[in-house]
């Protein structure tokens, strides 16, 4: 036994040398290098809980307000740390709690491993109290998922679990553990699961691809590069960025592949997709060769995909050969590692800087500051615009903060304007648009990297989805900046209604509560701005603040997202107004 | 548009609870119906295999295989089209006896793949194996004596190429 330290509050382990199955799943995630978790606890998980209780001084539990804020904080966590990000609840309710934040980190590709307490095994299939079928309810949104019904099964499937969250393409693992598991004693043994037979995370690298690749690249005049979280997530920042400085290719990002590089960086030519950028999207209607690294053609990045692309060669690098041909359809894909494979594509391409193509990317941007960005900059007109907002943060953290922002017109507005250094630093619910994401990811991104500023923007409507998370934020004193950027308005569908359903805005008007007031219940610092010139003090204050902080917003009602390419239309056919 | 065809989709997997439904949520979660499904051991112990029949296009069918694949229990998945398998499907017809010694059924027994498996004072029950239409046929045939029970496989399939899941897995191994 390696816990002879703890032998003195359970004499049991001294008797027989076993320990209980809820023991042993502390053991495991402190083998996993796990010190810090999200959950909430109930009947079915007590023993674990237990269990957490003697370990707290190596394992820290956070107790949310609802088992949703603890898979969005393990989310929050995962992104900006890379490592695994760890949930726990109890059966029934518990575990249903969990089923949102599972589907988003499984779209989103973020590693997390969800653990549920569930009724005893003799009981499994009785309709007993709080059971429910979470193995069935969440294996659509899982990478994988187990039922564990005996003690011994615990160290074998945890290790596998671990495995597998972080593997290959990450995802959700869910391990549901029967109560009578948890209670059972057992043989302890470690054992880190380095494979399983018939999962291949990483595809085999294929040389012949990469030359093909690197031909292609060296030919094309009209090359451009769309990245994803992929990069991030294969850890290849530097391969990347060597890559596209040497072959001088304007590079555009997803809103997940955002921070992946520095939004100053001069090959940086900003957002594809419905609220992206006008040089990318429109030019990628007009590249000769379509590289695309890491991401995997959402529709949101696509509009139509009949009329996507169909003039360029398209070069795919990917981790997840489902995903090759699954929207649009490659010409070259490259398998494999993309650290590794970037790194070795970076030996065979030709130095260029493609000027004249650049300067077309330039050229659109030029339009688009006249349109579109010096209005949202630099209005006019007497109320704030939310770009504004992210305009002061900027200059406040001086793109060094880690935003994580919520789902609608302010993330898209935060995911157009914020400035990032680093990478792992934009936080946000690309795939599956989860409102009321931020509040809780941002607790667990300051908690991953508490050394960073990290600042939630969020709407009025978003916030309200899981506003109980500043309970949490008042107990564990985590210093997050909150900014509530408030148009009384559920503002992307709003946005939507007027324009495609001539201004019938149903249900999307909010009566909202003085949020000020609310925040000083929880005892954080609270100020709400409605004009102008105490915007920029504002936001100083906010980001100077070593504590929590509360800043809400009053912006302009009814604004929109512009540019904006409308669901099912194509790239070319975005809309500067 | 592609055309759809019937694909055999074949599926190996490790043998654990829950992999039908995880392999069964992919097909529904893109709408698509399934013709069939047969779930057996393998040539290879531990290692099950489902098969399933689709009528998809060529297009979609990859893509699904994409998913099925990339299941952490799935050790390989296989499609083909209908020239490159041997398939047999089994069906089960109960009549009652008062035509046992019909000659007509005695008549449409012969010269196919089809016997009388058991016979009692009430009923008889007749076996019948072959392709998806010569069952189709047999069921029209006997569908006029009055059929008490009637119920049929899903498909088997042994596909003409290779499929080397024992290389595969010693491999991994």
């Amino acid at each position: 036994m390696t816990t002879q330290t703890q032998t003195a509050q359970e004499p049991t382990t001294v008797k027989t040398k076993k320990i209980s199955g809820a023991e042993a799943v502390i053991k495991c995630l402190l083998e996993e290098g796990v010190d810090l978790l999200y959950g909430y606890p109930g009947g079915a998980i007590m023993p674990i809980y237990d269990e957490l209780y003697k370990y707290q001084d190596k394992l820290h539990h956070v107790l949310t307000r609802h088992e949703q804020g603890a898979t969005h904080a393990a989310q929050g966590y995962a992104r900006v740390t890379g490592k695994v990000g760890v949930a726990m609840a109890t059966s029934g309710p518990g575990a249903t709690n969990l089923v949102t934040g599972i589907a988003d980190a499984q779209i989103d590709s973020t590693p997390m491993v969800c653990i549920t307490g569930q009724v005893a095994k003799n009981l499994l299939g009785s309709d007993a109290f709080q059971e429910t079928d979470i193995i069935g309810i969440s294996m659509p949104v899982t990478k994988w998922n187990y039922q564990i019904t005996k003690a011994s099964e615990i160290p074998e499937i945890m290790a596998k679990a671990f495995y597998i969250a972080r593997s290959g393409r990450p995802g959700p693992v869910l391990v549901d553990i029967t109560k009578n598991a948890q209670f059972e004693m057992f043989d302890y043994q470690y054992k880190k699961c380095t494979s399983v037979r018939s999962y291949k995370p990483v595809p085999e690298m294929d040389m012949s691809k990469i030359k093909a690749a690197a031909e292609v690249i060296n030919e094309a005049k009209k090359p451009l590069i769309v990245f994803g979280q992929g990069v991030i997530l294969g850890k290849a920042e530097e391969e990347f960025k060597a890559f596209i400085e040497k072959t001088g290719i304007p590079s555009a990002w997803t809103i997940l592949g955002l921070s992946a590089l520095s939004t100053d960086h001069p090959l940086n030519v900003g957002m594809v997709g419905m609220h992206g950028n006008y040089g990318p999207n429109r030019l990628t209607n007009e590249c000769d060769t379509l590289i695309a690294i890491g991401m995997r053609f959402d529709d949101r990045v696509t509009g139509d995909l009949n009329t996507y692309a169909k003039q360029a060669k398209v070069i795919h690098f990917e981790i997840d050969p489902a995903e090759v041909d699954k929207n649009v359809k490659t010409d070259i894909a490259v398998l494999g590692d993309v650290k590794q494979t970037l790194a070795e594509i970076l030996k065979l391409v030709n130095t260029d800087s493609h000027e004249s193509w650049m300067q077309e990317f330039k050229d659109h941007d030029a339009i688009e500051y006249e349109k579109v960005i010096k209005n949202d900059l630099h209005p006019e007109k007497d109320g704030l615009t939310m770009a504004e907002v992210i305009k002061e943060i900027n200059n406040a953290t001086k793109g060094d903060a880690v935003i994580v922002s919520d789902v609608g017109q302010h993330q898209m507005i935060a995911c157009r304007y914020a400035k990032f250094n680093q990478t792992k630093s934009n936080i946000t619910s690309g795939g599956l648009g989860t409102m009321g994401f931020a509040l809780p990811a941002a607790i667990g991104a300051k908690m991953g990297v508490p050394d960073r500023e990290v600042v939630a923007i969020i709407g009025d409507g978003s916030y309200q989805m899981t506003i109980q998370e500043l309970g949490t934020i008042f107990q564990t004193k985590v210093p997050v900046k909150i900014v509530v950027l408030n148009n009384d308005f559920l503002g992307m569908v709003r946005q939507w209604q007027q324009l495609f359903f001539d201004k019938r805005y149903a249900s999307t008007e909010m009566t909202n509560p003085d949020f000020v007031t609310i925040a000083k219940g929880y005892h954080l610092d609270a100020h709400k701005v409605t004009k102008r010139e105490d915007l920029a003090a504002a936001v100083q204050k906010m980001i100077a603040s070593k504590e929590g902080y509360f800043l809400e917003v009053a912006v302009e009602k009814e604004d929109n997202v512009f540019p904006m390419i409308p669901s099912g239309a194509s790239v070319s056919d975005i809309r500067l107004s | 548009m592609e055309e759809k065809q019937i694909y055999t989709i074949s599926i190996y997997t490790e043998n654990n609870i829950g992999i039908l439904n995880r392999l069964s949520a992919i097909f529904l979660k893109r709408h698509i119906n399934i013709e069939s499904m047969t779930v057996s051991k393998s040539e290879i112990e531990n290692v099950h295999r489902f098969t399933f029949v689709v009528k998809m296009t060529e297009n979609n069918v990859r893509k699904i295989i994409g998913q099925l694949q990339k299941q952490i229990e799935v050790i390989k998945a296989y499609y083909h089209t209908e020239d490159e398998i041997i398939y047999h499907e089994t069906a089960l017809f109960k009549i009652s006896s008062e035509h046992l010694y019909d000659e007509k059924i005695q008549g449409k027994l012969k010269f196919r793949r089809a016997h009388i498996i058991a016979i009692t004072e009430n009923y008889f029950v007749i076996e019948a194996s072959g392709l998806k239409v010569d069952i189709d046929r047999m069921y029209e045939k006997l569908k006029p004596y009055g059929l008490l029970q009637f119920v049929r496989s899903g498909r088997i399939a042994i596909s003409r190429p290779k499929m080397a899941i024992s290389e595969l897995l010693l491999e991994i191994n």
